[in-house]
């Protein structure tokens, strides 16, 4: 068949590119995250500035498509200040950028689902405010969160295939190159998509498993 | 006798709404102190000012020589004091019952997880809860919830206990087992102020009674005084409507 040799012949090549849209994923969701914990804080706080900051990145971000956010970054800042992307990191940091806004928001959400009785519970006890979020809210807020980070982590996974308009050799770009050259673009197409399907699969197992695991006795 | 705690000219406000007035108290090492009155007349804020739970709006707070009300103080410090049992309980609902009674002295230093761990066993057998030591809070009734949260306060040691509403959210055939065990903590000399509305336990442990209306202290004294022969018309109103 076909499609087995394509797979096959190609096996090498796609095993880059998924290591290339991993490695996209995986750091970008963990300065995301960063981002999200730091920002919501200042989303919550009383300091009308850190509120203002992020509620100008909120709307920029979400109010722009990734698209053009990867253009402007790419192209767009270089002219203006003379000076050259690493590509990685430009992949990088556009994809923390864009998926720190909607961790912002999942976990202002999720710190919010806690009761209050439990930061005063943790406070009374003597625990000062960051030992208080660290021992007895994130775990908590995380809890709740789950299912929306999981959601997010399938999203940023599926929009790094936008990063093939830079030419970041990901699944996509990857498949564009090989298509570009056969000309097998339903067979190639249909292996890209497959790797994409088979890594968020193993992502919705994994998050069932972990509900299962955290109930707390309920 | 030692005063634990000091309180002049409390006033505390949210927004506009004055909850408190102008609340001045002592209360002295082991002494247990009760403190009733209708909704809303403030007893549960003036309670909660105590460790600054809520912020003070003007006046002096001092607990053990803290002044709690002057910013340099560390209040972090101070809490570790003053232990609280809440009318929810607020028990940590993603940790066991033993890591419950063990997570604030472990995370604060003051003891390693194993001895931590024998102290919670000490205190959970006190309270009577030995057996549950491993299972979640949400496997617990309210009254066993409720003598956990107390086992959590007394891990840090603190030689003052506040109580707000403890039997509130309880079923009538679980007040007994939580009174109990603070009445066993009273007899060993803790100092505590008690918010309830539990008269029998205001009468038989309480040492003074304060009964709180509109943000003020309207009449305090032993319970016999304030319960058996009260002098202000808001009080005789109020036991009228509870006794």
């Amino acid at each position: 068949m076909k499609i087995i040799e394509l797979a096959v012949q190609h096996f090498p090549s796609y095993v880059n590119a998924l290591l290339l849209t991993l490695e996209a994923t995986v750091f970008s969701l963990i300065i995301a995250t960063l981002i999200g914990i730091i920002f919501s804080l200042f989303k919550m706080s009383k300091n009308k500035v850190l509120r203002g900051i992020v509620a100008v990145y909120l709307s920029v971000i979400r109010g722009t498509p990734l698209m053009v956010q990867i253009l402007f970054i790419y192209f767009g800042l270089p002219m203006a200040f003379g000076f050259r992307w690493d590509l990685t990191v430009a992949c990088v940091l556009i994809m923390s950028l864009n998926a720190g806004a909607y961790m912002t928001e999942l976990i202002r959400g999720g710190i919010e689902s806690v009761d209050k009785g439990q930061m005063e519970a943790a406070r009374s006890l003597g625990l000062s405010y960051p030992q208080a979020m660290i021992k007895v809210i994130l775990p908590q807020a995380t809890r709740t969160m789950l299912p929306s980070i999981v959601n997010q982590v399938i999203v940023t996974l599926k929009d790094t295939s936008l990063l093939s308009v830079i030419s970041f050799r990901e699944l996509t770009q990857n498949t564009k190159i090989i298509v570009a050259n056969n000309m097998e673009a339903l067979t190639m197409y249909f292996i890209c998509g497959l790797y994409y399907w088979i890594v968020v699969n193993i992502l919705t197992l994994l998050q069932n498993n972990i509900e299962r695991r955290t109930k707390f006795g309920k | 006798m030692e005063s634990k705690i000091s309180v002049r000219n409390l006033k505390k406000s949210f927004g506009d709404l004055q909850v408190l007035q102008d609340i001045s108290t002592e209360i002295t090492e082991g002494e247990v102190v009760v403190v009733i009155g209708p909704s809303g007349s403030g007893k549960s804020t003036f309670l909660r000012c105590l460790n600054r739970l809520e912020t003070i709006t003007a006046g002096k707070v001092i607990v053990d020589g803290f002044d709690i009300t002057d910013k340099k103080t560390d209040i972090n410090e101070v809490r570790q004091r003053i232990g609280m049992v809440f009318q929810h309980f607020n028990l940590f609902p993603h940790m066991t019952v033993k890591e419950n009674v063990t997570m604030a002295p472990v995370t604060l230093k003051r003891a390693d997880q194993e001895d931590a761990d024998k102290k919670a066993m000490k205190l959970l057998e006190r309270v009577g809860l030995a057996d549950k030591a491993d299972v979640y809070p949400a496997q617990l009734s309210g009254g066993q919830k409720q003598r956990v949260a107390i086992a959590r306060a007394l891990a840090m040691d603190p030689d003052i206990m506040l109580f707000d509403e403890p039997t509130s959210a309880l079923d009538p055939e679980m007040v007994g087992e939580v009174l109990a065990v603070m009445k066993d903590l009273a007899q060993r000399g803790m100092t505590m102020v008690v918010v309830t509305h539990e008269m029998g336990f205001a009468r038989e442990v309480g040492d003074r009674v304060l009964f709180m209306d509109g943000g003020y202290i309207v009449e305090e004294g032993t319970p016999a005084q304030v319960l058996g022969r009260p002098k202000q018309p808001r009080t005789i109103d109020f036991l009228s409507k509870v006794l």
